[in-house]
C-alpha cells in the first residue's frame, strides 16, 4: 500500500487516520447496474425544497423525462430513471425513516438505459445565470454525500467574488473508491464540468486536490488538462476528514474558512469531482441526472465494485444483486465515518448516496464494547481538525448543559467528522452526543 | 435475504485502542521495573508489590460490590495503582502498612470521587501521602540494596506486627538523595541510572523507567509531553544551579536520576485522568512538578519531593485545562461570535 502512495506535505493539523480499505474495489472498473422491476423516486432526496411530481399515475415516461420539477430556488428537478409506467405516486419511507412523497415507475422489460436522443437540447451556455440554470435544472447535487443542489453553491452572494475554484478528489472516507474511478474513467467530462463551475462562479483558477493515495488518478488528471483551462493538480496528504471543505481550502490554500462562515466569505467554491464530471455530462445537454456511480464493498459484500446505478433503485435489489455474506451484520449509505445506518432495505438509492458498505461483526474495532468513563487522554483534542475539547463538550453533554457547550465550547463549530468518537479509547459515543445538543438547542432556538 | 440489521450512529468504525488496553499495557510496562527492584532488594519487596497490587484488587472489587456495580477490576486500574504504590514504597516496607496504604489508594484516592475517569489525583500517591503521614518513619527507612541473603530472608521490618512499634535493620541505608541532603554526598550517576542503589523499591533503575516510557509513548499510550516537560524542566533549573554553583548544588545527572524523578515523570505524573487534557495545558503541568521537584529538593525540608510536586501538579491540572483551551479552527478575531 504505501508503495501506492505519493510523497506530499498539504494538509490540515490534527486528524485521524482509520484504515483505508480501499484495495478491494479501486481497481474495479465502473460497471452497469440492471434496471429493477420497480424503482421509486422521492420527491425528497436533498436539503430543501421538495420538487413538485408533474406525472400523473399510469402516465408512461421515457428515462431522462423530468418528472418532478423544482420546489423553489433550493430544489431541484428530477428525472425518470428509466423508461415505464408511473405505478403511483404515494408516501414510502427514505434512509432516515421519514415516509416521503415518492414516484414508483415500473420499468420496461429490455428498456435501455440510453438516454433517448429525444430530449437531448444542446444549450447555450455563455453567461453565468445560464450555467446556474442548466445545473438546476439537470437536477444536480453535491454527490459527495450531503445532497445539497449544487446550483445554490454557484450563485456568488453580492459583494463576494470567487478567486478559486476547488475540486474536490480527496474522498477520505475508508472504503469508498466512487471519486477515484470516476477521475480515472471520466476526466473529460470532469474538465468540462471544472470549466462551467469556473464561468459560473468567475473563478480565475481551480485546484483539484487528491489524496496521495490515489497517485494514478493524479497522474491521469495533471496530463489531461485542458490547455486552455486554469486548472492544477495537488496531491493533499492521506488523513481523515481532508475532504472535508474547510480542510481541503486550509490544505491546498493555507486559508480558513472563518468560524459560521462559508467558502464565498474567502472567496472559494469547492464541488465534488463526481458532482464536476456529472456537470460537464448534464448541463451542455439540459440533460438530467438519472444514475450514478456508487461503490459497494465491505466486508459484508460478496460481489464488491463500483456500480452505475440508476437513481430509484431499491436497496433490496442492489444488495440481492451483489450478495451479502452470512455474517453481514450492519448497512450504511456512504463512508464508515460520516455514513447513515439503514434500518430498512425496501428504500430507494437516491442522489447523496456515495457509497453502499456492508460491514461485519468484528470490522467495527471498539463500536461493540463497553463504554469506560472519559479517562482525559486528550487524544480527542488532538484528532479534531477544528480545535474544538470533544472530552469536555462530552461531559458538558452528559450534564444536559447545552447552552454552555454553544457558548464557550464552540459546539456549533463541530461539522460532525467523527474522528473524536473513532479515536475516543473509552467508547464514548461523542459525536452523538455533540448532533443531539445542537438538535436540541434548534429545537430550542425554534420555540423562543 | 434474512439480515439482522445493526443500527448504529456514525462513526461506524473505530480505533481498537481502548482504554482497558491502555491500562494493560501501561501495567505490563511496569512490569520490568518491578522485576528489576525485586533483583536488588529480594523477597520482601515481592512480597511489598504483591501485596499492594492485591490489596488495590481487593479494595477495589469490595467497593463495586458494595455499591452494586459491576467489577472494574478488568480496567487494570487498580491493579496499576496497587503496583506503583508499591514501587513507591521503602522495600523494606511493613507489609500491613502498605496494604492499609493501598486501601486507602483506592477509597481515598478514587472511589470517593466515582472511581476511574473522575479522581482529581493520582490515585497511589494519594496512598503514599497517607502512609507518609501516618508512617513517617517507616516511610524513611530504607534498605540496603544487593544484599547477598536477599533472596532468602526478608527485612526485619517487613512482617512488623500491626499497630505495634517495627524493629527496623541496623543495617539500613541512606537514600542518594538523602545523602546529598544530610550529608552532603552524592553518588555515582551511573550507578542510578542502572537503579543499583537504595531508595523506594522502584525509583531505582532510570534505564528501564525510559524504555517502558519510550514504549508506551510510542503507542500513545502515554503521552511523551509530559515526562518530556518534566525532565527537561529538571534538567534546565538544577543545570543553572549547578553552573552557578557546583559545590552547592548536585549536578543535573544526579537530579534526574536519583529518586522517584523518572518513575514520577513517566508513570505518575502521566496519569491521564489526573493530568490536564489540552496540548498547551500538559507543557505548563510538566513545566509546574518539575520546578516544584527541583525547589523542594534543594530548599525544601525533606530530600524528596517528587510525591508533593505531582500532587500539586494534579491539583492544578483542571485550571491549566480552563486557561489553555485550543484556538478553535477559523475563529474571527475580538472572542467568539
Amino acid at each position: 500500500m504505501d508503495s501506492q502512495t505519493l510523497e506530499v506535505t498539504k494538509s490540515f493539523a490534527h486528524g485521524v487516520h482509520p484504515p483505508e480499505s480501499k484495495e478491494t474495489t479501486r481497481e474495479l472498473p465502473i460497471r452497469r447496474f440492471p434496471f429493477a422491476p420497480l424503482v421509486m423516486v422521492p420527491l425528497s432526496q436533498h436539503i430543501g425544497a421538495p420538487a413538485k411530481p408533474l406525472v400523473r399515475q399510469g402516465q408512461e415516461v421515457v428515462r431522462g423525462e423530468i418528472i418532478a420539477s423544482a420546489g423553489g430556488f433550493v430544489s431541484v428537478p428530477m428525472h425518470a430513471p428509466a423508461t415505464g409506467t408511473v405505478k403511483k405516486i404515494a408516501l414510502a419511507p427514505n434512509s432516515a425513516g421519514a415516509m416521503v412523497q415518492t414516484i414508483f415507475i415500473e420499468p420496461f422489460p429490455g428498456s435501455s438505459q440510453q438516454v433517448a436522443r429525444g430530449f437531448l437540447q444542446e444549450r447555450t451556455l455563455d453567461t453565468p445565470d445560464a450555467i446556474i440554470e442548466a445545473v438546476q435544472d439537470s437536477g444536480m447535487v453535491g454527490l459527495g454525500g450531503a445532497a445539497f443542489p449544487t446550483h445554490v453553491k454557484l450563485r456568488v452572494p453580492e459583494g463576494k467574488s470567487v478567486h478559486t475554484l476547488i475540486i474536490n478528489g480527496v474522498e477520505c472516507e475508508p472504503y469508498l473508491t466512487t471519486d477515484h474511478r470516476v477521475m480515472l474513467e471520466q476526466k473529460t467530462e470532469i474538465f468540462k464540468g471544472i470549466g462551467l463551475l469556473m464561468k459560473a462562479t468567475g473563478a480565475k483558477k481551480a485546484i483539484i486536490g487528491i489524496e496521495a493515495n490515489k497517485p494514478d488518478a493524479i497522474s491521469a488528471l495533471a496530463k489531461a488538462v485542458p490547455a486552455d483551462l486554469n486548472v492544477t493538480v495537488e496531491g493533499v496528504k492521506v488523513k481523515y476528514p481532508q475532504g472535508a471543505e474547510k480542510m481541503l481550502i486550509k490544505a491546498l490554500l493555507n486559508m480558513e474558512v472563518p468560524s459560521g462562515g462559508l467558502p464565498f466569505d474567502i472567496g472559494v467554491v469547492v464541488s465534488n469531482v463526481a458532482t464536476a464530471a456529472e456537470i460537464g455530462q448534464l448541463a451542455p445537454f439540459g440533460q438530467g441526472m438519472v444514475e450514478r456511480v456508487i461503490t459497494i464493498t465491505g466486508p459484508g459484500v460478496k460481489k464488491p465494485g463500483n456500480y452505475m446505478i440508476p437513481m430509484g433503485t431499491p436497496l433490496r435489489f442492489v444488495l440481492d444483486y451483489v450478495g451479502l455474506t452470512d455474517d453481514a451484520s450492519s448497512v450504511i449509505f456512504g463512508g464508515p465515518m460520516m455514513g447513515q445506518s439503514i434500518s430498512n432495505l425496501d428504500i430507494p438509492i437516491t442522489k447523496g448516496v456515495s457509497g453502499i458498505l456492508i460491514l461485519t461483526e468484528g470490522t467495527q474495532g471498539n463500536l461493540n464494547k463497553p463504554e469506560y468513563a472519559c479517562i482525559k487522554c486528550g487524544h480527542c483534542l488532538e484528532a479534531c481538525p477544528i480545535f474544538l475539547n470533544p472530552s469536555r463538550l462530552g461531559m458538558l453533554a452528559k450534564k444536559g448543559l447545552y447552552e454552555n457547550m454553544a457558548d464557550s465550547f464552540h459546539l456549533m463549530d463541530c461539522f460532525e467528522c467523527g474522528s473524536c468518537s473513532f479515536i475516543c479509547p473509552s467508547n464514548i459515543p461523542l459525536v452523538h452526543y455533540f448532533r443531539i445538543s445542537k438538535g436540541i438547542l434548534r429545537e430550542k432556538k425554534a420555540k423562543s | 435475504m434474512s439480515l439482522q440489521l445493526k443500527i448504529t450512529t456514525s462513526p461506524h468504525i473505530k480505533t481498537p485502542l481502548g482504554t482497558q488496553k491502555i491500562m494493560q499495557h501501561v501495567f505490563f510496562a511496569l512490569l520490568p521495573v518491578a522485576a528489576w527492584s525485586v533483583y536488588v532488594f529480594g523477597l520482601s519487596t515481592l512480597f511489598l508489590l504483591v501485596v499492594t497490587t492485591l490489596t488495590c484488587a481487593l479494595t477495589e472489587n469490595v467497593l463495586c460490590r458494595w455499591s452494586k456495580k459491576p467489577s472494574t477490576l478488568s480496567d487494570y486500574s487498580a491493579l496499576i495503582t496497587g503496583l506503583l504504590l508499591g514501587l513507591t514504597l521503602p522495600p523494606g516496607f511493613p507489609l500491613w502498612m502498605a496494604a492499609l496504604g493501598a486501601a486507602m489508594a483506592i477509597i481515598l484516592g478514587k472511589a470517593i470521587f466515582g472511581g476511574l475517569g473522575h479522581n482529581p489525583f493520582n490515585p497511589a500517591l494519594v496512598g503514599r501521602a497517607f502512609l507518609q503521614a501516618a508512617f513517617p518513619v517507616a516511610i524513611t527507612t530504607w534498605s540496603p540494596p544487593l544484599l547477598a541473603e536477599r533472596f532468602s530472608t526478608f527485612f526485619s521490618s517487613t512482617w512488623a506486627v500491626p499497630f505495634m512499634k517495627p524493629s527496623f535493620d541496623a543495617m539500613s541505608s541512606a537514600t542518594p538523595l538523602g545523602a546529598w541532603k544530610f550529608d552532603g554526598l552524592t553518588t555515582d550517576t551511573v550507578d542510578l541510572f542502572f537503579g543499583t542503589t537504595g531508595g523506594s523499591a522502584g525509583e531505582t533503575s532510570a534505564l528501564l523507567i525510559l524504555i517502558a516510557g519510550i514504549y508506551l509513548a510510542s503507542r500513545k499510550m502515554l503521552d511523551w509531553k509530559i515526562p518530556v516537560s518534566i525532565l527537561l524542566t529538571v534538567l534546565v533549573f538544577s543545570s543553572i544551579l549547578y553552573f552557578i554553583d557546583s559545590n552547592a548544588y548536585p549536578s543535573p545527572g544526579f537530579m534526574l536520576f536519583s529518586g522517584g524523578c523518572m518513575i514520577g515523570a513517566v508513570f505518575m505524573a502521566t496519569d491521564m485522568v489526573s493530568s490536564p487534557v489540552t496540548p498547551t495545558g500538559v507543557w505548563l503541568y510538566g513545566i509546574l512538578i518539575g520546578s516544584l521537584i527541583v525547589i523542594i529538593r534543594i530548599w525544601g525540608g525533606l530530600p524528596e519531593g517528587v510525591m508533593y510536586s505531582i500532587l500539586l501538579g494534579n491539583a492544578c491540572a483542571p485550571i491549566f485545562s480552563r486557561l489553555t483551551q485550543p484556538k478553535v479552527f477559523g475563529a474571527v478575531k475580538g472572542g467568539a461570535k
